[in-house]
């Protein structure tokens, strides 16, 4: 007779499924009058399932598919954030443009659970499972707005180009189990060491599982579907994709890479390294043209994401920690460039151009300030966060002998900041048109807090940094 | 001697109604072939001493899946003849695509070596059938050592409701639903209403 495996490992996130269902059943028994109550709720269960992530303690359970480590633990407290964000910003919104139901929130808690597995799994059928419970919520939130067209179609275009990549990420699952007897990562890194050299079939699995998670990234050339999925889904959708999903799938990528496929690390740095360059040089380029800010912030967060596969290009502990500072600050600053994007409403009618931001600095400075602070740490300039973030993956790879990978991030991130400064440009140098209406209390709560993270970072880099050298140690 | 005379005998069976499942005209024909195809693997199953499989089989795919499949052909008005055109139309590209893909897929798979020490490291062998019975087998796994997975995909299939229900239900005002408890509210007094017609007038 087997025992029970040990159940309380998973403590937070039995608490945010537990939590969802219960929250389900007060929206389906309480009408759409209770929807504002679940939607508090479910900002409330977030933050407190990032408390428990904080007091856990350490571990691995289901036989060995769940693993609790420092790494995981900070990634996991990122995500909470970002989907505690995302709730908390979507009400107004959501209320304003008529699509507020009480779903919402609870399919935003239930993605999040999927998130925290993906950043928890040891096991490739963990890591499906993770990313499946995640992509599936995820597709239903884009085309929540469904008396949109544009919403549909984002719903729709993100669950084809979904499905297709879950089963890229399968084959390639199978491949390597296939060929190494293994779904656990302890297992297959055994077995992938024991030839010494990766055999042609682990090599396409690894190859397939790569693609598979680079989809989840939006990584350069999986990422085509991000600048429609980011226009046509609701703003308050947009934001909440553009943070915590991205951070739970580059969590994935790292644990598969280095937990699984370390011995076998020539055969996917390569790639990695190619995703990087091109996600970099894409999100540079293609964004200068774009008029529409929604799509801006997609091809703004794929080059971000190259940049943040630069570190795990490095393969080394300093490049972990190069990709959770990166997260961290990435985090930030989303959140509150997606806080001025969600109070850009005149005269009843919401705007994504970027030119109806011109003059912000005459008709709300301090917006202006805080937004501009945002564009100059996005574009990397120091001494605001986005720069530290650029500097540790980068110092990473120099470290690790890839200069010319380093050369060319540094080069795209200069083109890149032509587009930040552009809209800085815009909002104080263009004549007014005219004032957006009031911000909503939490939105400038929001943005106050991000604004305020991202412009002295140097000053909060000492205690994060000492969390993440720690939680980047735990993979090594 | 006679079990081998089995197996042939459904194995047959099955392929010739998988193949008549897609080559039917009529698609309720098409779903009695499926079910008829079911039925025979079920027996496979049976032959491999997979007894549950086979009775889930049985009871999950011919019971209620086919069934609820018998219901959707003959609800929906899905003209299949039309859907069928173009069909020969497209059949010699689609078979040159085939035959690239099964080229393609034997000179992959023969400049292969497999991993034949993959089979000896699996994390969860078979067990001897002789020592333990199927369902107490599949329940170790499925809800002991794969608790974990066994959940999470209940989770799965809970967004996926929630998801179907969220986008395709709308509450049309127009509709009239019947509502138990105003029914066996009423009272007397709220339901009649009595009118004094007096003699001869009419109303």
């Amino acid at each position: 007779m087997t025992a029970l495996p040990d159940f309380a490992l998973a403590g937070p996130e039995l608490l945010l499924a537990v939590g969802a269902l219960l929250l389900l059943l007060l929206g389906a028994y309480g009408g759409e009058r209770r929807a504002g109550l679940v939607s508090d709720l479910s900002a409330l269960l977030l933050l407190v399932a990032a408390v428990a992530v904080i007091v856990g303690r350490d571990g691995t359970t289901f036989d060995g598919a769940f693993v609790v480590d420092g790494f995981g633990r900070f990634l996991k407290v990122l995500v909470l954030i970002g989907s505690a964000l995302a709730v908390v910003m979507t009400r107004r919104f959501a209320v304003a443009e008529k699509f507020f139901h009480f779903e919402l929130p609870v399919l935003i808690v239930l993605a999040t659970i999927g998130m925290l597995l993906m950043v928890s799994a040891g096991d490739l059928i963990a890591v499906y499972l993770g990313l499946e419970l995640q992509s599936l919520a995820l597709y239903v939130v884009a085309a929540f707005h469904r008396d949109d067209g544009r919403s549909t179609e984002a719903g729709l275009k993100y669950f084809v180009l979904g499905a297709l990549s879950s089963g890229m990420l399968l084959y390639g699952a199978s491949l390597i189990y296939g060929f190494t007897g293994h779904v656990d990562f302890a297992g297959i890194a055994a077995a992938a060491s024991a030839g010494g050299k990766a055999s042609l079939g682990l090599t396409f699995g690894i190859v397939f599982v790569a693609a598979g998670i680079a989809f989840k990234v939006s990584a350069v050339p999986f990422h085509m579907w991000t600048p429609d999925v980011y226009e046509g889904a609701p703003t308050p959708v947009t934001a909440f994709f553009a943070a915590a999903p991205k951070i739970a799938a580059m969590a994935l990528f790292v644990r598969v890479a280095m937990e699984a496929l370390e011995p076998v690390k020539a055969e996917w740095q390569q790639i990695v390294a190619f995703m990087s360059l091109a996600s970099m040089i894409l999100g540079a380029f293609a964004a200068i043209g774009q008029r529409n800010i929604k799509r801006l912030m997609a091809y703004s967060s794929i080059g971000h994401m190259g940049f943040a596969l630069v570190g795990l290009a490095a393969g080394s502990e300093a490049g972990v920690y190069g990709i959770l500072i990166y997260l961290a600050t990435y985090l930030a600053m989303t959140a509150g460039a997606f806080a001025v994007i969600l109070s850009m409403r005149r005269d009843g009618v919401m705007t994504e151009d970027i030119d109806s931001l011109a003059g912000l600095s005459r008709t709300n400075p301090l917006v202006a300030y805080l937004l501009g602070i945002i564009m100059f740490s996005l574009a990397g300039i120091p001494p605001f966060a986005g720069f530290f973030g650029k500097y540790f993956v980068f110092a990473a790879a120099i470290n690790a002998g890839l200069y010319w990978l380093a050369v060319i991030g540094i080069l795209s991130s200069v083109v890149g900041a032509y587009y930040y400064l552009r809209i800085v440009k815009i909002m104080f140098l263009d004549e007014p048109k005219g004032a957006f209406e009031p911000m909503g209390g939490e939105l400038k709560a929001v943005l106050g807090i991000s604004g305020l993270f991202v412009a002295a970072f140097a000053l909060v880099l000492g205690p994060l940094g000492d969390a993440a050298l720690a939680a980047a140690r735990t993979l090594f | 001697m006679i079990q081998a005379l089995f197996f042939y005998l459904f194995a047959a069976v099955t392929i010739a109604s998988a193949v008549m499942v897609i080559s039917s005209r009529n698609p309720v024909h098409s779903v009695l072939f499926l079910i008829l195809a079911f039925v025979n693997a079920a027996g496979l199953f049976m032959l491999a001493g997979a007894e549950f499989l086979a009775l889930l089989l049985i009871v999950v795919y011919v019971g209620a899946v086919a069934v609820l499949f018998l219901f959707v052909v003959m609800m929906l008005d899905v003209d299949f003849v039309e859907l069928r055109q173009g069909f020969m139309q497209y059949l010699p590209i689609g078979v040159l695509v085939g035959l690239i893909f099964l080229a393609e897929l034997l000179m992959v798979a023969g400049a292969w070596v497999f991993a034949p020490e993959a089979t000896a490291t699996a994390s969860a062998p078979i067990p001897d059938p002789a020592q333990v019975s199927n369902t107490l087998a599949l329940g170790q796994v499925l809800y002991t050592r794969y608790v974990y997975f066994f959940q999470v995909a209940g989770l799965v299939l809970l967004v996926a409701m929630i998801g179907a229900i969220t986008l395709t239900l709308r509450h049309r005002a127009a509709v009239r639903r019947q509502n138990i408890s105003v029914q066996v509210a009423r009272t007397r007094a709220t339901a009649i209403e009595v009118k004094h017609v007096e003699p001869g007038r009419g109303l």
